[in-house]
Protein backbone atom coordinates (compact mmCIF):
# COMPACT_ATOMS: atom_id res chain seq x y z
CA UNK A 1 0.00 0.00 0.00
CA UNK A 2 1.33 3.41 -0.87
CA UNK A 3 2.33 5.54 2.08
CA UNK A 4 0.74 8.63 0.61
CA UNK A 5 -2.75 7.35 1.19
CA UNK A 6 -2.01 6.34 4.75
CA UNK A 7 -2.24 9.91 5.88
CA UNK A 8 -4.26 12.80 4.59
CA UNK A 9 -7.72 14.06 5.17
CA UNK A 10 -9.25 11.91 2.43
CA UNK A 11 -8.47 8.71 4.33
CA UNK A 12 -9.74 10.17 7.57
CA UNK A 13 -12.97 11.23 5.91
CA UNK A 14 -13.58 7.78 4.39
CA UNK A 15 -13.13 6.22 7.84
CA UNK A 16 -15.01 8.87 9.78
CA UNK A 17 -18.28 8.97 7.84
CA UNK A 18 -19.40 5.32 8.14
CA UNK A 19 -17.78 5.10 11.59
CA UNK A 20 -19.75 8.03 12.98
CA UNK A 21 -22.95 6.80 11.36
CA UNK A 22 -22.67 3.42 13.04
CA UNK A 23 -21.65 4.93 16.38
CA UNK A 24 -24.67 7.22 16.42
CA UNK A 25 -27.30 4.92 14.93
CA UNK A 26 -26.11 1.50 15.99
CA UNK A 27 -24.01 1.64 19.15
CA UNK A 28 -25.55 4.62 20.93
CA UNK A 29 -29.09 3.17 20.67
CA UNK A 30 -27.87 0.10 22.60
CA UNK A 31 -26.53 2.23 25.38
CA UNK A 32 -29.97 3.82 25.55
CA UNK A 33 -31.71 0.42 25.64
CA UNK A 34 -29.51 -0.73 28.53
CA UNK A 35 -30.10 2.55 30.34
CA UNK A 36 -33.89 2.46 29.91
CA UNK A 37 -34.01 -1.17 31.01
CA UNK A 38 -32.84 0.16 34.39
CA UNK A 39 -35.59 2.75 34.62
CA UNK A 40 -39.09 2.66 35.96
CA UNK A 41 -42.22 2.81 33.89
CA UNK A 42 -44.15 6.06 34.10
CA UNK A 43 -47.28 7.49 32.62
CA UNK A 44 -45.62 10.18 30.57
CA UNK A 45 -44.02 10.70 27.23
CA UNK A 46 -41.49 9.13 27.00
CA UNK A 47 -43.04 6.57 29.36
CA UNK A 48 -40.13 5.93 31.70
CA UNK A 49 -38.36 7.51 34.65
CA UNK A 50 -35.90 8.97 35.30
CA UNK A 51 -35.19 10.94 32.15
CA UNK A 52 -31.67 12.29 32.25
CA UNK A 53 -31.49 15.99 31.78
CA UNK A 54 -27.99 17.42 31.97
CA UNK A 55 -29.27 20.97 32.01
CA UNK A 56 -30.36 20.39 35.61
CA UNK A 57 -26.71 20.15 36.63
CA UNK A 58 -24.64 17.28 37.96
CA UNK A 59 -26.39 17.17 41.31
CA UNK A 60 -29.64 16.17 39.63
CA UNK A 61 -27.80 13.79 37.31
CA UNK A 62 -26.40 11.82 40.23
CA UNK A 63 -29.75 11.76 41.87
CA UNK A 64 -31.24 10.31 38.68
CA UNK A 65 -28.44 7.79 38.48
CA UNK A 66 -29.18 6.48 41.94
CA UNK A 67 -32.80 6.00 40.88
CA UNK A 68 -31.73 3.33 38.38
CA UNK A 69 -32.64 -0.15 39.45
CA UNK A 70 -32.58 -3.76 38.43
CA UNK A 71 -36.28 -4.09 39.22
CA UNK A 72 -37.17 -4.86 35.62
CA UNK A 73 -34.76 -7.76 35.52
CA UNK A 74 -36.08 -9.07 38.83
CA UNK A 75 -39.57 -8.77 37.34
CA UNK A 76 -38.50 -10.78 34.28
CA UNK A 77 -37.00 -13.48 36.47
CA UNK A 78 -40.11 -13.64 38.64
CA UNK A 79 -42.69 -13.90 35.86
CA UNK A 80 -42.80 -17.33 34.17
CA UNK A 81 -44.10 -15.68 30.97
CA UNK A 82 -40.65 -14.33 30.17
CA UNK A 83 -38.65 -17.39 31.14
CA UNK A 84 -41.02 -19.57 29.16
CA UNK A 85 -40.72 -17.21 26.19
CA UNK A 86 -36.94 -17.53 26.19
CA UNK A 87 -37.01 -21.31 26.60
CA UNK A 88 -39.72 -21.79 24.02
CA UNK A 89 -37.88 -19.55 21.52
CA UNK A 90 -34.77 -21.68 21.89
CA UNK A 91 -36.83 -24.87 21.57
CA UNK A 92 -38.79 -23.73 18.49
CA UNK A 93 -35.64 -22.42 16.81
CA UNK A 94 -33.83 -25.68 17.62
CA UNK A 95 -36.57 -27.96 16.27
CA UNK A 96 -36.91 -25.79 13.14
CA UNK A 97 -33.16 -25.90 12.57
CA UNK A 98 -33.20 -29.69 12.76
CA UNK A 99 -36.13 -29.90 10.33
CA UNK A 100 -34.42 -27.47 7.96
CA UNK A 101 -31.35 -29.70 8.02
CA UNK A 102 -33.43 -32.80 7.25
CA UNK A 103 -35.11 -31.10 4.29
CA UNK A 104 -32.12 -29.06 3.16
CA UNK A 105 -29.60 -31.88 3.10
CA UNK A 106 -31.22 -33.99 0.34
CA UNK A 107 -31.83 -30.82 -1.66
CA UNK A 108 -28.22 -29.65 -1.35
CA UNK A 109 -27.02 -33.18 -2.09
CA UNK A 110 -29.16 -33.37 -5.22
CA UNK A 111 -27.83 -30.00 -6.36
CA UNK A 112 -24.22 -30.99 -5.79
CA UNK A 113 -24.70 -34.21 -7.80
CA UNK A 114 -26.63 -32.55 -10.64
CA UNK A 115 -24.91 -32.07 -14.02
CA UNK A 116 -22.41 -29.19 -14.02
CA UNK A 117 -24.38 -27.08 -16.43
CA UNK A 118 -27.45 -27.15 -14.17
CA UNK A 119 -25.75 -26.06 -11.00
CA UNK A 120 -25.70 -22.26 -11.50
CA UNK A 121 -29.42 -22.37 -12.36
CA UNK A 122 -30.24 -24.51 -9.32
CA UNK A 123 -28.21 -22.13 -7.12
CA UNK A 124 -30.14 -19.21 -8.54
CA UNK A 125 -33.41 -21.06 -7.91
CA UNK A 126 -32.51 -21.48 -4.22
CA UNK A 127 -31.53 -17.83 -3.81
CA UNK A 128 -34.47 -16.37 -5.75
CA UNK A 129 -37.23 -16.88 -3.13
CA UNK A 130 -34.92 -15.11 -0.76
CA UNK A 131 -35.28 -11.88 -2.66
CA UNK A 132 -39.06 -12.00 -2.43
CA UNK A 133 -40.51 -10.39 0.62
CA UNK A 134 -40.30 -12.36 3.83
CA UNK A 135 -43.75 -11.14 4.83
CA UNK A 136 -45.25 -12.34 1.54
CA UNK A 137 -43.70 -15.78 1.88
CA UNK A 138 -45.09 -16.18 5.39
CA UNK A 139 -48.47 -14.85 4.26
CA UNK A 140 -48.59 -17.39 1.41
CA UNK A 141 -48.72 -20.17 4.02
CA UNK A 142 -51.81 -18.77 5.74
CA UNK A 143 -53.95 -19.54 2.69
CA UNK A 144 -52.52 -23.04 2.56
CA UNK A 145 -52.65 -23.98 6.23
CA UNK A 146 -55.88 -22.47 7.48
CA UNK A 147 -58.68 -24.92 8.37
CA UNK A 148 -60.69 -24.22 5.19
CA UNK A 149 -57.46 -23.73 3.23
CA UNK A 150 -55.82 -25.51 0.35
CA UNK A 151 -54.07 -28.23 2.35
CA UNK A 152 -57.38 -29.36 3.86
CA UNK A 153 -58.91 -29.30 0.38
CA UNK A 154 -56.02 -31.34 -0.98
CA UNK A 155 -56.21 -33.91 1.81
CA UNK A 156 -59.96 -34.25 1.29
CA UNK A 157 -59.53 -34.65 -2.47
CA UNK A 158 -57.01 -37.47 -2.22
CA UNK A 159 -59.13 -39.08 0.50
CA UNK A 160 -56.88 -39.09 3.57
CA UNK A 161 -59.27 -36.70 5.29
CA UNK A 162 -63.03 -37.07 5.44
CA UNK A 163 -64.96 -34.18 3.82
CA UNK A 164 -66.28 -33.01 7.19
CA UNK A 165 -62.89 -32.77 8.85
CA UNK A 166 -60.50 -29.87 8.67
CA UNK A 167 -56.79 -29.72 9.35
CA UNK A 168 -55.86 -27.71 12.41
CA UNK A 169 -52.38 -26.53 11.59
CA UNK A 170 -52.61 -22.75 11.40
CA UNK A 171 -52.16 -21.07 14.79
CA UNK A 172 -50.18 -23.96 16.21
CA UNK A 173 -46.47 -24.50 16.74
CA UNK A 174 -46.44 -26.84 13.73
CA UNK A 175 -47.28 -23.89 11.50
CA UNK A 176 -44.42 -21.93 13.10
CA UNK A 177 -41.99 -24.77 12.35
CA UNK A 178 -43.17 -24.86 8.73
CA UNK A 179 -42.84 -21.09 8.45
CA UNK A 180 -39.32 -20.96 9.87
CA UNK A 181 -38.09 -23.92 7.79
CA UNK A 182 -39.61 -22.42 4.66
CA UNK A 183 -38.23 -18.93 5.22
CA UNK A 184 -34.71 -19.92 6.23
CA UNK A 185 -34.17 -22.97 4.00
CA UNK A 186 -31.83 -21.09 1.60
CA UNK A 187 -29.57 -20.28 4.58
CA UNK A 188 -29.28 -24.01 5.25
CA UNK A 189 -28.97 -25.20 1.65
CA UNK A 190 -26.25 -22.81 0.45
CA UNK A 191 -23.47 -23.71 2.93
CA UNK A 192 -24.41 -27.41 2.67
CA UNK A 193 -24.20 -27.21 -1.10
CA UNK A 194 -20.83 -25.44 -0.91
CA UNK A 195 -19.45 -28.23 1.31
CA UNK A 196 -20.94 -31.10 -0.73
CA UNK A 197 -19.90 -29.66 -4.06
CA UNK A 198 -16.25 -29.53 -2.99
CA UNK A 199 -16.39 -33.21 -2.10
CA UNK A 200 -14.49 -35.57 -4.38
CA UNK A 201 -16.99 -38.04 -5.89
CA UNK A 202 -14.23 -40.59 -6.50
CA UNK A 203 -14.05 -41.17 -2.73
CA UNK A 204 -17.52 -42.72 -2.85
CA UNK A 205 -16.61 -44.78 -5.91
CA UNK A 206 -13.52 -46.08 -4.16
CA UNK A 207 -15.59 -47.08 -1.13
CA UNK A 208 -18.07 -48.79 -3.39
CA UNK A 209 -15.32 -50.67 -5.26
CA UNK A 210 -14.03 -51.92 -1.94
CA UNK A 211 -17.48 -53.32 -1.15
CA UNK A 212 -18.83 -50.65 1.17
CA UNK A 213 -22.65 -50.48 1.04
CA UNK A 214 -23.96 -47.09 -0.19
CA UNK A 215 -25.66 -46.18 3.08
CA UNK A 216 -22.55 -46.90 5.10
CA UNK A 217 -20.43 -44.95 2.61
CA UNK A 218 -22.83 -42.05 3.00
CA UNK A 219 -22.49 -42.03 6.81
CA UNK A 220 -18.74 -42.57 6.92
CA UNK A 221 -17.66 -40.36 3.99
CA UNK A 222 -20.29 -37.85 2.85
CA UNK A 223 -21.60 -36.75 6.23
CA UNK A 224 -18.19 -36.13 7.89
CA UNK A 225 -17.06 -34.10 4.86
CA UNK A 226 -20.25 -32.05 5.02
CA UNK A 227 -19.84 -31.19 8.71
CA UNK A 228 -18.57 -27.61 8.12
CA UNK A 229 -21.60 -26.95 5.93
CA UNK A 230 -23.95 -28.53 8.47
CA UNK A 231 -22.58 -26.38 11.30
CA UNK A 232 -22.67 -23.16 9.27
CA UNK A 233 -26.19 -23.87 8.02
CA UNK A 234 -27.49 -24.65 11.51
CA UNK A 235 -26.08 -21.44 12.96
CA UNK A 236 -27.47 -19.38 10.08
CA UNK A 237 -30.97 -20.77 10.66
CA UNK A 238 -30.90 -20.92 14.47
CA UNK A 239 -29.62 -17.40 15.23
CA UNK A 240 -32.26 -15.41 13.30
CA UNK A 241 -35.02 -17.88 14.21
CA UNK A 242 -34.62 -17.23 17.97
CA UNK A 243 -35.51 -13.55 17.62
CA UNK A 244 -38.22 -14.07 14.99
CA UNK A 245 -41.40 -12.02 15.28
CA UNK A 246 -43.38 -12.20 12.03
CA UNK A 247 -43.64 -15.99 11.80
CA UNK A 248 -44.93 -16.72 15.34
CA UNK A 249 -47.23 -13.73 15.12
CA UNK A 250 -48.89 -14.66 11.83
CA UNK A 251 -48.70 -18.47 11.87
CA UNK A 252 -48.51 -19.26 15.60
CA UNK A 253 -51.38 -19.52 18.04
CA UNK A 254 -52.03 -17.33 21.05
CA UNK A 255 -50.07 -19.84 23.12
CA UNK A 256 -47.02 -19.79 20.85
CA UNK A 257 -44.46 -18.01 22.98
CA UNK A 258 -41.46 -16.51 21.28
CA UNK A 259 -39.33 -13.79 22.76
CA UNK A 260 -39.48 -11.48 19.73
CA UNK A 261 -43.25 -11.55 19.94
CA UNK A 262 -43.24 -11.00 23.72
CA UNK A 263 -41.01 -7.95 23.25
CA UNK A 264 -43.30 -6.59 20.54
CA UNK A 265 -46.42 -7.03 22.69
CA UNK A 266 -44.74 -5.56 25.74
CA UNK A 267 -43.79 -2.51 23.69
CA UNK A 268 -46.77 -1.90 21.44
CA UNK A 269 -49.63 -3.32 23.51
CA UNK A 270 -48.55 -2.77 27.13
CA UNK A 271 -46.42 0.29 26.32
CA UNK A 272 -43.94 -0.82 28.95
CA UNK A 273 -40.70 0.53 27.53
CA UNK A 274 -38.42 -0.35 30.47
CA UNK A 275 -39.52 -4.01 30.53
CA UNK A 276 -39.27 -4.40 26.75
CA UNK A 277 -35.76 -2.90 26.93
CA UNK A 278 -34.84 -5.43 29.60
CA UNK A 279 -36.25 -8.23 27.40
CA UNK A 280 -34.09 -6.95 24.52
CA UNK A 281 -30.93 -6.87 26.65
CA UNK A 282 -31.52 -10.45 27.82
CA UNK A 283 -32.32 -11.63 24.28
CA UNK A 284 -29.00 -10.23 23.16
CA UNK A 285 -27.22 -11.98 26.01
CA UNK A 286 -28.91 -15.27 25.05
CA UNK A 287 -27.83 -14.83 21.42
CA UNK A 288 -24.25 -13.78 22.13
CA UNK A 289 -23.24 -17.37 22.91
CA UNK A 290 -24.22 -18.83 19.49
CA UNK A 291 -23.05 -15.69 17.63
CA UNK A 292 -19.58 -15.75 19.17
CA UNK A 293 -19.37 -19.53 18.66
CA UNK A 294 -20.26 -19.05 15.00
CA UNK A 295 -17.67 -16.30 14.49
CA UNK A 296 -15.06 -18.47 16.13
CA UNK A 297 -16.03 -21.40 13.91
CA UNK A 298 -15.85 -19.30 10.74
CA UNK A 299 -12.46 -17.90 11.65
CA UNK A 300 -11.13 -21.44 12.11
CA UNK A 301 -12.64 -22.46 8.76
CA UNK A 302 -10.97 -19.55 6.99
CA UNK A 303 -7.63 -20.36 8.54
CA UNK A 304 -8.00 -24.00 7.50
CA UNK A 305 -8.74 -22.95 3.91
CA UNK A 306 -5.53 -20.96 3.62
CA UNK B 1 -25.97 -47.59 -7.80
CA UNK B 2 -25.52 -44.57 -10.05
CA UNK B 3 -28.99 -45.11 -11.44
CA UNK B 4 -30.51 -45.33 -8.01
CA UNK B 5 -28.65 -42.30 -6.73
CA UNK B 6 -29.81 -40.15 -9.59
CA UNK B 7 -33.39 -41.30 -9.02
CA UNK B 8 -33.01 -40.26 -5.39
CA UNK B 9 -31.48 -36.95 -6.43
CA UNK B 10 -34.22 -36.13 -8.88
CA UNK B 11 -36.84 -36.84 -6.22
CA UNK B 12 -35.16 -34.70 -3.60
CA UNK B 13 -34.65 -31.85 -6.05
CA UNK B 14 -38.29 -32.03 -7.16
CA UNK B 15 -39.64 -32.06 -3.62
CA UNK B 16 -37.22 -29.41 -2.42
CA UNK B 17 -38.04 -26.96 -5.17
CA UNK B 18 -41.75 -27.73 -5.00
CA UNK B 19 -41.62 -26.81 -1.31
CA UNK B 20 -39.79 -23.57 -2.11
CA UNK B 21 -41.95 -22.48 -5.02
CA UNK B 22 -45.47 -23.93 -4.64
CA UNK B 23 -46.65 -21.48 -1.95
CA UNK B 24 -45.56 -18.51 -4.04
CA UNK B 25 -47.12 -19.98 -7.20
CA UNK B 26 -50.42 -20.64 -5.43
CA UNK B 27 -50.44 -17.07 -4.15
CA UNK B 28 -49.89 -15.72 -7.67
CA UNK B 29 -52.56 -17.98 -9.20
CA UNK B 30 -55.16 -17.05 -6.59
CA UNK B 31 -54.55 -13.33 -7.12
CA UNK B 32 -56.31 -13.88 -10.48
CA UNK B 33 -59.24 -15.65 -8.84
CA UNK B 34 -62.59 -13.99 -9.38
CA UNK B 35 -64.02 -15.39 -6.13
CA UNK B 36 -63.48 -13.64 -2.81
CA UNK B 37 -63.06 -17.01 -1.12
CA UNK B 38 -59.49 -18.18 -1.18
CA UNK B 39 -60.23 -21.87 -1.77
CA UNK B 40 -62.98 -21.54 -4.35
CA UNK B 41 -61.91 -20.95 -7.93
CA UNK B 42 -64.38 -18.53 -9.50
CA UNK B 43 -62.70 -18.13 -12.85
CA UNK B 44 -59.85 -15.97 -14.14
CA UNK B 45 -60.16 -12.27 -13.48
CA UNK B 46 -58.03 -9.21 -12.91
CA UNK B 47 -60.64 -7.44 -10.82
CA UNK B 48 -58.50 -7.41 -7.66
CA UNK B 49 -55.82 -5.53 -9.52
CA UNK B 50 -58.42 -2.98 -10.54
CA UNK B 51 -59.64 -2.65 -6.96
CA UNK B 52 -56.08 -2.42 -5.76
CA UNK B 53 -55.40 0.69 -7.80
CA UNK B 54 -58.58 2.22 -6.36
CA UNK B 55 -57.39 1.51 -2.81
CA UNK B 56 -55.85 4.79 -1.71
CA UNK B 57 -54.38 3.43 1.52
CA UNK B 58 -52.36 0.79 -0.29
CA UNK B 59 -51.29 3.10 -3.11
CA UNK B 60 -50.09 5.73 -0.62
CA UNK B 61 -48.15 3.10 1.29
CA UNK B 62 -46.59 1.85 -1.96
CA UNK B 63 -45.45 5.37 -2.81
CA UNK B 64 -43.94 5.89 0.67
CA UNK B 65 -42.16 2.54 0.42
CA UNK B 66 -40.73 3.31 -3.01
CA UNK B 67 -39.33 6.63 -1.80
CA UNK B 68 -37.94 5.17 1.44
CA UNK B 69 -36.32 2.30 -0.45
CA UNK B 70 -34.79 4.54 -3.11
CA UNK B 71 -33.35 7.13 -0.72
CA UNK B 72 -32.15 4.63 1.88
CA UNK B 73 -30.61 2.27 -0.70
CA UNK B 74 -28.70 5.13 -2.34
CA UNK B 75 -27.27 6.51 0.91
CA UNK B 76 -26.61 2.99 2.24
CA UNK B 77 -24.67 2.17 -0.94
CA UNK B 78 -22.42 5.21 -0.53
CA UNK B 79 -21.82 4.55 3.18
CA UNK B 80 -21.46 0.79 2.67
CA UNK B 81 -18.94 1.22 -0.14
CA UNK B 82 -16.91 3.57 2.07
CA UNK B 83 -17.08 1.01 4.87
CA UNK B 84 -15.88 -1.74 2.50
CA UNK B 85 -12.91 0.42 1.47
CA UNK B 86 -12.10 0.98 5.14
CA UNK B 87 -12.27 -2.78 5.79
CA UNK B 88 -10.15 -3.87 2.82
CA UNK B 89 -7.84 -0.98 1.99
CA UNK B 90 -7.14 1.33 4.84
CA UNK B 91 -5.23 -1.04 7.09
CA UNK B 92 -5.00 -0.50 10.82
CA UNK B 93 -6.30 2.48 12.72
CA UNK B 94 -7.44 3.08 16.24
CA UNK B 95 -10.88 1.55 16.81
CA UNK B 96 -10.74 -0.82 13.87
CA UNK B 97 -11.93 -3.85 15.88
CA UNK B 98 -14.97 -1.89 17.00
CA UNK B 99 -15.61 -0.88 13.39
CA UNK B 100 -15.48 -4.51 12.24
CA UNK B 101 -17.89 -5.47 14.99
CA UNK B 102 -20.32 -2.70 14.08
CA UNK B 103 -20.33 -3.82 10.44
CA UNK B 104 -21.07 -7.48 11.20
CA UNK B 105 -23.31 -7.14 14.25
CA UNK B 106 -26.36 -5.69 12.45
CA UNK B 107 -26.36 -8.74 10.14
CA UNK B 108 -27.10 -11.10 13.03
CA UNK B 109 -29.06 -8.71 15.24
CA UNK B 110 -32.72 -9.66 15.78
CA UNK B 111 -34.86 -7.07 14.04
CA UNK B 112 -36.93 -6.40 17.15
CA UNK B 113 -33.80 -5.22 18.99
CA UNK B 114 -32.57 -2.99 16.15
CA UNK B 115 -36.03 -1.49 15.81
CA UNK B 116 -36.56 -0.93 19.52
CA UNK B 117 -33.12 0.61 20.05
CA UNK B 118 -33.49 3.02 17.13
CA UNK B 119 -36.91 4.11 18.31
CA UNK B 120 -35.56 4.81 21.79
CA UNK B 121 -32.75 6.84 20.23
CA UNK B 122 -35.20 8.89 18.17
CA UNK B 123 -37.31 9.55 21.23
CA UNK B 124 -34.26 10.47 23.33
CA UNK B 125 -33.02 12.85 20.63
CA UNK B 126 -36.45 14.35 20.16
CA UNK B 127 -36.70 13.42 16.45
CA UNK B 128 -40.21 13.59 15.03
CA UNK B 129 -40.91 10.08 13.75
CA UNK B 130 -41.88 9.71 10.11
CA UNK B 131 -40.32 9.33 6.68
CA UNK B 132 -36.77 10.25 7.66
CA UNK B 133 -36.58 8.08 10.76
CA UNK B 134 -37.56 5.04 8.65
CA UNK B 135 -34.92 6.04 6.09
CA UNK B 136 -32.23 6.34 8.79
CA UNK B 137 -33.20 2.96 10.26
CA UNK B 138 -33.02 1.28 6.85
CA UNK B 139 -29.69 2.88 5.98
CA UNK B 140 -28.20 1.64 9.24
CA UNK B 141 -28.84 -2.04 8.67
CA UNK B 142 -28.60 -2.18 4.88
CA UNK B 143 -25.25 -0.34 4.68
CA UNK B 144 -23.70 -3.32 6.47
CA UNK B 145 -25.02 -5.73 3.81
CA UNK B 146 -23.65 -3.41 1.09
CA UNK B 147 -20.29 -3.31 2.87
CA UNK B 148 -20.07 -7.12 2.91
CA UNK B 149 -21.03 -7.44 -0.79
CA UNK B 150 -18.60 -4.73 -1.97
CA UNK B 151 -15.86 -5.99 0.34
CA UNK B 152 -15.89 -9.44 -1.28
CA UNK B 153 -15.32 -7.84 -4.70
CA UNK B 154 -12.71 -5.40 -3.43
CA UNK B 155 -10.58 -8.18 -1.96
CA UNK B 156 -10.01 -9.73 -5.39
CA UNK B 157 -9.21 -6.39 -7.03
CA UNK B 158 -5.59 -5.85 -8.01
CA UNK B 159 -4.49 -2.83 -6.05
CA UNK B 160 -1.35 -2.25 -8.08
CA UNK B 161 -3.43 -0.68 -10.86
CA UNK B 162 -4.48 2.12 -8.60
CA UNK B 163 -1.00 2.47 -7.18
CA UNK B 164 0.45 2.77 -10.68
CA UNK B 165 -1.97 5.61 -11.42
CA UNK B 166 -0.90 7.35 -8.23
CA UNK B 167 2.76 6.90 -9.03
CA UNK B 168 2.04 8.64 -12.30
CA UNK B 169 0.67 11.58 -10.34
CA UNK B 170 -3.05 10.82 -10.14
CA UNK B 171 -4.54 12.03 -6.83
CA UNK B 172 -5.99 9.21 -4.65
CA UNK B 173 -9.57 10.41 -4.91
CA UNK B 174 -9.43 10.59 -8.68
CA UNK B 175 -7.67 7.26 -9.11
CA UNK B 176 -10.49 5.68 -7.11
CA UNK B 177 -13.19 7.05 -9.38
CA UNK B 178 -11.22 6.40 -12.58
CA UNK B 179 -9.93 2.89 -11.87
CA UNK B 180 -11.34 1.13 -8.81
CA UNK B 181 -14.97 2.21 -9.03
CA UNK B 182 -15.54 0.98 -12.62
CA UNK B 183 -14.16 -2.43 -11.63
CA UNK B 184 -16.21 -2.83 -8.45
CA UNK B 185 -19.31 -1.22 -9.98
CA UNK B 186 -21.20 -4.51 -10.48
CA UNK B 187 -20.80 -5.26 -6.77
CA UNK B 188 -21.84 -1.71 -5.85
CA UNK B 189 -24.96 -2.06 -8.01
CA UNK B 190 -25.71 -5.48 -6.51
CA UNK B 191 -25.34 -3.88 -3.08
CA UNK B 192 -27.80 -1.16 -4.06
CA UNK B 193 -30.32 -3.75 -5.24
CA UNK B 194 -29.92 -5.72 -2.04
CA UNK B 195 -30.38 -2.57 0.05
CA UNK B 196 -33.44 -1.63 -2.01
CA UNK B 197 -35.14 -5.00 -1.56
CA UNK B 198 -34.23 -5.15 2.14
CA UNK B 199 -35.92 -1.81 2.62
CA UNK B 200 -38.90 -2.90 0.51
CA UNK B 201 -39.35 -6.01 2.66
CA UNK B 202 -38.80 -4.68 6.12
CA UNK B 203 -41.76 -4.81 8.48
CA UNK B 204 -40.34 -5.01 12.00
CA UNK B 205 -37.78 -2.20 12.01
CA UNK B 206 -40.08 0.11 10.05
CA UNK B 207 -42.92 -0.53 12.53
CA UNK B 208 -40.75 0.79 15.35
CA UNK B 209 -39.23 3.69 13.44
CA UNK B 210 -42.32 4.95 11.66
CA UNK B 211 -44.64 7.75 12.63
CA UNK B 212 -47.77 9.40 11.35
CA UNK B 213 -47.95 9.69 7.57
CA UNK B 214 -45.14 7.23 6.91
CA UNK B 215 -46.96 3.89 6.68
CA UNK B 216 -44.90 1.64 4.45
CA UNK B 217 -46.34 -1.13 2.29
CA UNK B 218 -45.23 -4.02 4.58
CA UNK B 219 -46.86 -2.28 7.56
CA UNK B 220 -50.05 -1.85 5.54
CA UNK B 221 -49.98 -5.45 4.30
CA UNK B 222 -49.36 -6.71 7.82
CA UNK B 223 -52.31 -4.84 9.28
CA UNK B 224 -54.54 -6.15 6.45
CA UNK B 225 -53.36 -9.73 6.99
CA UNK B 226 -54.27 -9.49 10.66
CA UNK B 227 -57.81 -8.76 9.54
CA UNK B 228 -57.84 -11.81 7.25
CA UNK B 229 -56.65 -12.98 3.84
CA UNK B 230 -57.98 -10.74 1.09
CA UNK B 231 -57.58 -11.11 -2.68
CA UNK B 232 -56.28 -7.54 -2.93
CA UNK B 233 -53.30 -8.46 -0.77
CA UNK B 234 -52.64 -11.40 -3.09
CA UNK B 235 -52.58 -8.91 -5.96
CA UNK B 236 -50.13 -6.55 -4.17
CA UNK B 237 -47.88 -9.49 -3.33
CA UNK B 238 -47.95 -10.71 -6.94
CA UNK B 239 -46.94 -7.28 -8.21
CA UNK B 240 -44.08 -7.11 -5.68
CA UNK B 241 -42.88 -10.60 -6.64
CA UNK B 242 -43.03 -9.68 -10.33
CA UNK B 243 -41.03 -6.49 -9.76
CA UNK B 244 -38.32 -8.28 -7.78
CA UNK B 245 -38.13 -11.12 -10.33
CA UNK B 246 -37.86 -8.59 -13.15
CA UNK B 247 -35.05 -6.76 -11.35
CA UNK B 248 -33.09 -9.95 -10.73
CA UNK B 249 -33.51 -11.25 -14.29
CA UNK B 250 -32.39 -7.89 -15.68
CA UNK B 251 -29.39 -7.84 -13.37
CA UNK B 252 -28.31 -11.38 -14.21
CA UNK B 253 -28.72 -10.77 -17.95
CA UNK B 254 -26.66 -7.61 -17.63
CA UNK B 255 -23.88 -9.42 -15.79
CA UNK B 256 -23.91 -12.22 -18.39
CA UNK B 257 -23.67 -9.64 -21.15
CA UNK B 258 -20.76 -7.96 -19.41
CA UNK B 259 -18.98 -11.28 -18.92
CA UNK B 260 -19.39 -12.19 -22.60
CA UNK B 261 -18.01 -8.81 -23.62
CA UNK B 262 -15.10 -9.15 -21.23
CA UNK B 263 -14.35 -12.60 -22.63
CA UNK B 264 -14.41 -11.24 -26.15
CA UNK B 265 -11.93 -8.47 -25.32
CA UNK B 266 -9.63 -10.90 -23.53
CA UNK B 267 -9.85 -13.63 -26.16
Amino acid sequence: MSTRRKSGWGRRLVIAVPYLWLLVFFLAPFAIVVRISLSEVAIAMPPYLPVFDLSQGFEAFWQDLSALSFDNYAWLAGDPLYINSYLSSLWIAGVSTLLALLIGFPLAYGMARAPHSWRPILMMAVILPFWTSFLIRVYAWIGILKPEGLLTLFAQTIGILSPDDQLRILNTNTAVYIGIVYSYLPFMVLPLYAALERMDASLLEAAQDLGCPPLKAFWSITVPLAVPGIIAGCFLVFIPAVGEFVIPDLLGGSDTLMIGRTLWNEFFNNRDWPVSSAVAVLLLLVLIVPIVAFQHFQQRQQEAMR
Amino acid sequence: MNQRMSWFNVTSLTFGFAFLYLPILILIIYSFNDSRLVTVWGGFSTRWYGELFQNEGIMDAAWVTARVAFVSATIATILGTMAAIVLVRLGRFRGRTLFNGMIYAPLVMPEVITGLSLLLLFVAMGFARGFWTVVIAHITFSMCYVAVVVQSRLITFDESLEEAAQDLGCPPGRSFFAITLPVILPAVLAGWMLAFTLSLDDLVIASFATGPGATTLPIKIYSQIRLGVTPEINAVCTILIALVALGIITASLASKHRMMRARRTVG
